[in-house]
């Protein structure tokens, strides 16, 4: 199903580390939009999944971060940049069960190592760039059919 | 099965969005790791954990899950609540061990 709106919608949403308090803030709006726009709600569920996981790395490792969107017919493209820590062995973090969060976070129930292959599993394109000591930069693709 | 049979028959004391009790649940899923219930629970299933910070919230939300029913007579803050009744999340308490808690549900959705 392809959407009926005209060009493209976008936006973007500021992420701070350390910002437990609303985290899920930016995958709630985004959802919202997506389901005034009549998006399916599987389709609408894994934008969600996808878009929380990466918001919680954000504030898990980094300082600061951005989070854009962009909507048309077809998809939804979602890009999360940060200013943080970097990867320096992607294909190690992209490994399910590999993690480095602090023992609180792990108090918390983050750190099962499952973050990134979930953002992978739930979107139709998925890449990630990083350099170590300055950030980090994913950005999914999640088609409408 | 209806949220509101079980929390009758687990005598669980509801805490948040009464209205929730009605919806059907299809499963449940026990986890205290916020990305294993992102990526393997089902929708509508009803979540048994020992976490109580805020982003179970935003989890049980995400996932579009039946409910939260937090074991081992935990304690939930005021702003979890707060935010779970905004969000129209169902949250559920019981002094019971998460195996207890589990071990009935599956006999009553078997
Ligand atoms: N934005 C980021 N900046 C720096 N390091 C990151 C970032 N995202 C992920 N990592 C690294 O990759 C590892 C794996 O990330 P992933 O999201 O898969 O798991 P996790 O965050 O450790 O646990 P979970 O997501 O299951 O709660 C992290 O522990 C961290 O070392
Ligand atoms: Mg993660």
């Amino acid at each position: 199903m392809a959407l009926n709106i005209s060009g493209a919608i976008e936006g973007s949403f500021q992420l701070i580390g350390g910002n437990f308090a609303t985290a899920g803030e930016a995958s709630t709006q985004l959802k919202l939009k997506l389901t005034n726009l009549g998006v399916h709600e599987d389709i609408i569920r894994r934008a969600a999944i996808a878009t929380f996981e990466a918001e919680m790395n954000v504030i898990i490792y980094a300082a600061a971060g951005r989070l854009h969107y962009y909507i048309t017919q077809q998809s939804i493209k979602i890009r999360v940049e940060d200013m943080g820590p970097g990867i320096e062995d992607i294909s190690l973090a992209m490994q399910e069960g590999y993690s480095t969060a602090p023992e609180w976070v792990r108090e918390m129930g983050w750190g099962a190592g499952m973050g990134l292959p979930n953002m992978k599993k739930n979107s139709d394109k998925f890449s990630i760039d990083s350099v170590v000591g300055e950030g980090t930069t994913v950005e999914m693709v999640i088609n409408f059919s | 099965m209806k949220l509101s049979e079980l929390v009758e028959k687990l005598a669980l004391d509801v805490k948040t969005f009464k209205d929730g009790l009605q919806i059907e649940i299809k499963g449940a899923y026990v986890s205290d790791l916020l990305s294993d219930v992102m990526a393997n629970a089902g929708k509508c299933d009803i979540w048994i954990t020992l976490q109580t910070h805020l982003n179970i919230v935003a989890v049980a939300s995400m996932k579009g899950l039946a409910g939260i029913i937090i074991v081992g007579n935990r304690p939930v803050q005021e702003e979890v609540l707060k935010k779970a009744e905004e969000e129209k999340i169902a949250i559920l308490t019981t002094p019971k061990p998460a195996f207890e808690v589990a071990g009935k549900i599956y006999q009553m959705l078997k």
